[in-house]
Order: structure tokens, then C-alpha cells, then sequence
């Protein structure tokens, strides 16, 4: 009775692996979460399907995507000119949900909300303002009043595409911010700790009175740890929310660069969040693998529509129309 | 006939098994090497004596790393070894038989905790006391350089003290070891001579300090490379300072917390470099403590550690 059990079973198994198509993919681990949730309900729909995801960071997710050893990859920033050319092959960059980096900070004597600008910001992360007393946060928050009290930076230890989506915004607001630190997963502060992790960050500046950090719109949204608002080129004073980044992606869209390697943050126009940014699933465009591309292009094709309305729910800024008819349309192009 | 054939191929199978170790060494050694190509022929020695690291510019220096790794690992060491011994002693020469048992158990235990949970127990309990210690620092103490830093709680200080407290277990551990082997004859010789107890205490302690030097290294050792408690409490702040107070960063640390997301080649190259650099250190240290255990084995009057567990069999 076991062995034919066991028979059985091995017949299932084999059966099952015979019509299942694995297809695996790395990269990013901000969108880890809506992309499981994405793997999981495109799964339900087509059962042969399981796409696998490892959320082992947006370099490595490149460098797998560029040494063949996954299907597809997926990044928090627009991968270089230099790592396209590098992986020998023509990559599409899918932009499938939004993401905002909001600043932290911890000042026991002040229970307001506190107003930035991108000035004073790449200021405090240059280490050029020490003091929550200086005139240049006073005079954006008139009423509140400032301690005379040290500033303590935080930011992140490890490499992130959160790191590089405050940068990205820090450098375009301040040439002074882009001479010295620059864009990058990981930059050579000139000031401040750094702490691993959007949990790390919190926690430490949770800890440490008279310190300022940066986190995930999500991670500060789901623990409920209120941030400042930040001024948009436009000159208002925008809180971070799904609405206000997803705002900032549909100005982006008028002009959409064809191959979506497009930074949005400091976009013009009106509620518009400033550090916001797109982050991409990066697809081959001609791969010798028709079949499983076929699977993906229909998956994409599903997420930045449909698959849109789980965005919210997780904390996620949904993509605006605009831009989703034009990566339906791009994705075209991709050979299957 | 047929014996002798399995005594031959006894003894190939178990000498392939001791070679697969060298063969272990020398590949992770030649692939380190390799793959840090990039960076060793654009920075050469250089790598070891700057201390700028932007991944931006693409221009990296080691030395901050080097420094805080062997920084916090000494301090750890300076703080652990006294404990840690005081621990052994107690253990093997003084304790009431009833607590033997339950405090080596206990002190192994500390050992088994993974090193997460002592990074959280180091983020929420001792870098709030930490912090609390450099805001009551005396202004007139902070003038010295190994005290002047901002009060933040995370720092060398923090790092050293979690490394003193993963490594006193495996130092003390082995400690014991050590003195539970020396055999009961050296103390009975001691006591017959009209010895005090410290006196006899004294001349375990003689017996057994090559063994005792190797506990301490190995606790060296692991504070070397630990890797996730210290990043949760160092500050990860390249800089070299003697301040027990300021952010720094250790090498094990950079490469966890940089690799994922490295995706530029010389950016790659310069953190695996990090890794050789830190396996030619723990190798260096490991040959320096070997040193130090021949030097007192040459010196001592004792037989080497295996005649011990010998003769503790014969006594018992």
C-alpha cells in the first residue's frame, strides 16, 4: 500500500513538473513585497506558471540579470549605460509601481510637523547645518520653536535604492550635494552613522534625540512614524503619500524617455511629491527563450494594469494612466 | 594481503580529507585574489594605507576598515580576557561541584546565541546605556582624544563591548578546558610543597598557558570576523579615530552591507579585495598565535596539551 502510495506520488510529481514552467528572477528588494503578491495571484490564475523572485538587492539582481543565471531582473534605479552594454543585450526597463523617501527626524521639544526644502536637506546630509536651531530650518517653519540642539544624520548602511532615490533628489536641488556625495547605492558620507535597513534608520533616530534619517514612504507609513513635508519645485510644502508620488510619475510621462530610464524626482507641477521614483523589472527584449518570454510579457502586461489595484493596499503608489498605456505599447517590442 | 590493502587505501581516503582542508585554503585564497583583480592592479599597496571610500568616483581605501576591525577586536580582547579567564578559574578551581556543572553549561549556552540576537540586544539595551555613559563623560575628559566624540550611543564603544560579550564564552570555554586537563598531580605537588591555593592556582595557570594563550586567540579570532551584531551597533562610519566614541566601521560589516547592491565592477573588486585583506589578517594572527604557543611550549617545563589528557585518564 506505502509503495504504491509512494508511486503515485512520484507519478503526480513528475506530471506536475512536466507542465509547470519555473521562470526566476532577482533584484530589488523594495517591490519584493507587491512582486510576491503578484507571483502569487498570477500563479492562481495560471497554475503551470511559478515565477520564483530573490530579493537579493538591485545590483545583484543586474549582475545576475547580465551573467544569464536569472530570466529577468529587476532594479530601484535605471541601470547604467555602461552595465547595459556590460550584459552584451537589449534590456527593457518595465516601471511597475512607485516608491517615496521621506525624512525622519526625532526633536523631543518639537511636536509639529516640520517643513524642509531640498536646500537645507543636502545641507544637513553635507553637514554644512549642525544645529535644528540654524536660520535656515527656522525660517521654513515660523511658529516652532527649534532647540538649540546638535544634529545627528543618519542614513543608510547598506547599499539601497532608497539611499539612491535621496541622493538622486539631494543632487539635482544641490550642486554643492553633487560634487561631494553624488548618486549611488551607497555614497561616502561626510557626516553622520549609518544604520542597516529602513528599520535600522527608524530605530536609531527613534533612539537618538536630535537626529534626522530617511525612509521608505512604506516603512514610515506602516509604523505609523510621522515624517516633515518637503517643498516641490513648484514651491509648495508636499506630504508623502501614494497620491502625491504617483502625481510626480504622471508629469514624467509627457516626457517619457522610450527606454523609461527616467528620474522623477524634483518634478514640476502641482501636489506633486518630490523624492519619488519609479523602480523597474528589467525584461530581455529578444531572448533565445520565446516561451517563458511570452510568460513574462503577459505578466507584465497584467501587473502594470490589473495587478495595479494590490499597489495601494501594500503602500505602494500605483502608476497613472499615462504611463501605463505607454509601456503596454513598449512592451511590444519585446520579441515572443 | 587483503589488510594490508585496506590499511593503503585507509590511509589515501583520510589523507585526501586532509588535503581537501589545504585545498580548501589555497582556492579560497587564489579566488579572492582573482576576483578582487580590478582593484589590487589600480590601487596596489595604496588600498592598505588611504581611507577615502566612494563608490561614486570609484576611489577606495581600506584603512578605516582595517582600523576599526582590529580596533574593536583588540578592545574586545583587553575587556573579555580578564573576565573570561576569571570565569575559567572559577569554574575548574573554586566552585562548589554543585554549580560546576550548570555554570559551564551556562557559559557555553551564551556561546549558541546567534549573533542577531545580540545585535538587537545591543541596539535596544546597551547602546541607550552606552549613550547615556558619553553624555555624563566630564567636559574635561572628552578633551582627551579617546573620549571626544558626539554622544550617540553607537560607536567603538558599543561595538567592542558586544564583541567582549560573544567572545567571553568561547574564550572561557576552552579556558577550562584546558584547566580541567592539567593533571591533579601538578596541583598535589604544589599543595606538598606547602603551596597556598592562588599558589597552586598559579602553577595550573603555568602549566596550561599555551593552551590558555590559544583560547584568547581564538576569541581574537572570532571577534575579527563578526559581522552582524557590530554593524547593528558600530555606527558604520568609515573613519580612522581613536575615539571610543565616534561611528566607525569594520571590514566584515562593509562587505554585508555593500555587496548586494555593488553592481559596478572596481566597486566589486574593492569589497572582495576587503575579504582577502581580512582573510590575510585572520591568517596573520593565526600564525602569530601559533607563534606565541611554540614560544611557551619551549619555555615551559611541561609536556605539551595531549600528555595531559592522557594522565587525567590514568588518574581518573
Amino acid at each position: 500500500m506505502k509503495k504504491l502510495f509512494l508511486a503515485a506520488f512520484v507519478l503526480a510529481a513528475t506530471v506536475a513538473s512536466a507542465q509547470t514552467v519555473q521562470i526566476n528572477g532577482a533584484g530589488a528588494t523594495f517591490p519584493n513585497p507587491i512582486y510576491s503578491k503578484w507571483f502569487d495571484e498570477y500563479h492562481k490564475v495560471h497554475p503551470n506558471v511559478e515565477i520564483n523572485y530573490q530579493p537579493i538587492g538591485s545590483g545583484g539582481g543586474i549582475r545576475q540579470l547580465s551573467a544569464g543565471t536569472v530570466f529577468f531582473g529587476a532594479s530601484d534605479g535605471p541601470m547604467t549605460n555602461e552595465q547595459i552594454t556590460g550584459a552584451g543585450f537589449r534590456i527593457l526597463h518595465v516601471p511597475t509601481v512607485l516608491g517615496g523617501v521621506v525624512p525622519v527626524y526625532n526633536i523631543p521639544e518639537v511636536s509639529a510637523e516640520l517643513r524642509f526644502t531640498g536646500k537645507v536637506l543636502a545641507d544637513i546630509f553635507l553637514g554644512k547645518i549642525t544645529k535644528w536651531d540654524d536660520a535656515g530650518i527656522r525660517s521654513l517653519n515660523p511658529g516652532v520653536s527649534l532647540p538649540n540642539v546638535d544634529i545627528t544624520v543618519v542614513h543608510r548602511s547598506d547599499g539601497s535604492g532608497t539611499s539612491y532615490i535621496w541622493c538622486d533628489y539631494l543632487s539635482k536641488v544641490s550642486p554643492d550635494f553633487k560634487k561631494t556625495v553624488g548618486v549611488a547605492t551607497s555614497v561616502n558620507w561626510p557626516t553622520g552613522v549609518g544604520a542597516k535597513g529602513n528599520e535600522g534608520v527608524a530605530g536609531l533616530v527613534r533612539q537618538t534625540p536630535g537626529s534626522i534619517g530617511y525612509v521608505e514612504l512604506i516603512y514610515a507609513l506602516q509604523n505609523k512614524i510621522s515624517y516633515g513635508s518637503v517643498q516641490s519645485s513648484d514651491g509648495e510644502f508636499v506630504r508623502a503619500s501614494t497620491e502625491t508620488v504617483s502625481n510626480a510619475a504622471a508629469v514624467a510621462a509627457k516626457n517619457m524617455p522610450k527606454d523609461f530610464r527616467v528620474s522623477i524626482t524634483n518634478a514640476p507641477g502641482h501636489d506633486v511629491y518630490p523624492i519619488s521614483s519609479f523602480t523597474w523589472l528589467l525584461l530581455q527584449e529578444s531572448p533565445k527563450d520565446v516561451a517563458r518570454s511570452r510568460i513574462m510579457v503577459d505578466f507584465a502586461r497584467w501587473a502594470i494594469s490589473g495587478g495595479q489595484g494590490f499597489a495601494p493596499q501594500l503602500g505602494y503608489a500605483p502608476l497613472p494612466k499615462e504611463v501605463v498605456a505607454l509601456e503596454l505599447e513598449a512592451l511590444n517590442r519585446v520579441k515572443q | 594481503m587483503k589488510r594490508s590493502s585496506d590499511d593503503r587505501s585507509f590511509r589515501i581516503g583520510t589523507g585526501a580529507f586532509a588535503a581537501l582542508v589545504l585545498l580548501i585554503v589555497l582556492g579560497i585564497a587564489f579566488e579572492l585574489t582573482r576576483q578582487s583583480a580590478l582593484s589590487i592592479a589600480k590601487f596596489g599597496l595604496k588600498f592598505w594605507t588611504t581611507s577615502t571610500w566612494d563608490p561614486v568616483s570609484g576611489d577606495f581605501g581600506a584603512l578605516p576598515f582595517i582600523w576599526g576591525t582590529l580596533y574593536s577586536s583588540i578592545l574586545a580582547l583587553l575587556l573579555a580576557t580578564p573576565i573570561a579567564l576569571g570565569i575559567a578559574i572559577f569554574i575548574s578551581e573554586l566552585s562548589p561541584r554543585v554549580l560546576r556543572q550548570p555554570l559551564a553549561y551556562l557559559t557555553e549556552l551564551l556561546a549558541a546565541i546567534p549573533s542577531i540576537v545580540y545585535g538587537l540586544w545591543g541596539v535596544f539595551v546597551l547602546v541607550p546605556i552606552v549613550r547615556k555613559l558619553e553624555l555624563a563623560t566630564p567636559a574635561a575628559l572628552k578633551k582627551i582624544p579617546l573620549f571626544n566624540g558626539p554622544p550617540l550611543g553607537v560607536g567603538m564603544l558599543a561595538a567592542a563591548l558586544i564583541l567582549a560579550v560573544m567572545v567571553i564564552p568561547f574564550t572561557s570555554s576552552v579556558a577550562r578546558e584546558i584547566l580541567k586537563n592539567v593533571p591533579s598531580t601538578q596541583r598535589e605537588a604544589a599543595y606538598a610543597l606547602g603551596a597556598t591555593r592562588w599558589e597552586a592556582i598559579k602553577v595550573a595557570i603555568g602549566f596550561g598557558k599555551s593552551g590558555i594563550i590559544g583560547a584568547v586567540m581564538l576569541g581574537f579570532g572570532r571577534a575579527l570576523g563578526e559581522t552582524m551584531a557590530v554593524t547593528m551597533v558600530i555606527g558604520n562610519s568609515p573613519q580612522v579615530s581613536a575615539s571610543l566614541f565616534k561611528p566607525q566601521y569594520t571590514m566584515a560589516a562593509v562587505i554585508a552591507n555593500e555587496f548586494t547592491e555593488a553592481a559596478d565592477e572596481l566597486y566589486l573588486h574593492a569589497l572582495i579585495e576587503i575579504g582577502l585583506l581580512l582573510f590575510i589578517i585572520t591568517v596573520g594572527v593565526n600564525l602569530l598565535s601559533r607563534m606565541l604557543i611554540w614560544s611557551t611550549k619551549r619555555r615551559a617545563v611541561a609536556p605539551t596539551i595531549v600528555t595531559p589528557i592522557v594522565a587525567e585518564e590514568v588518574a581518573a
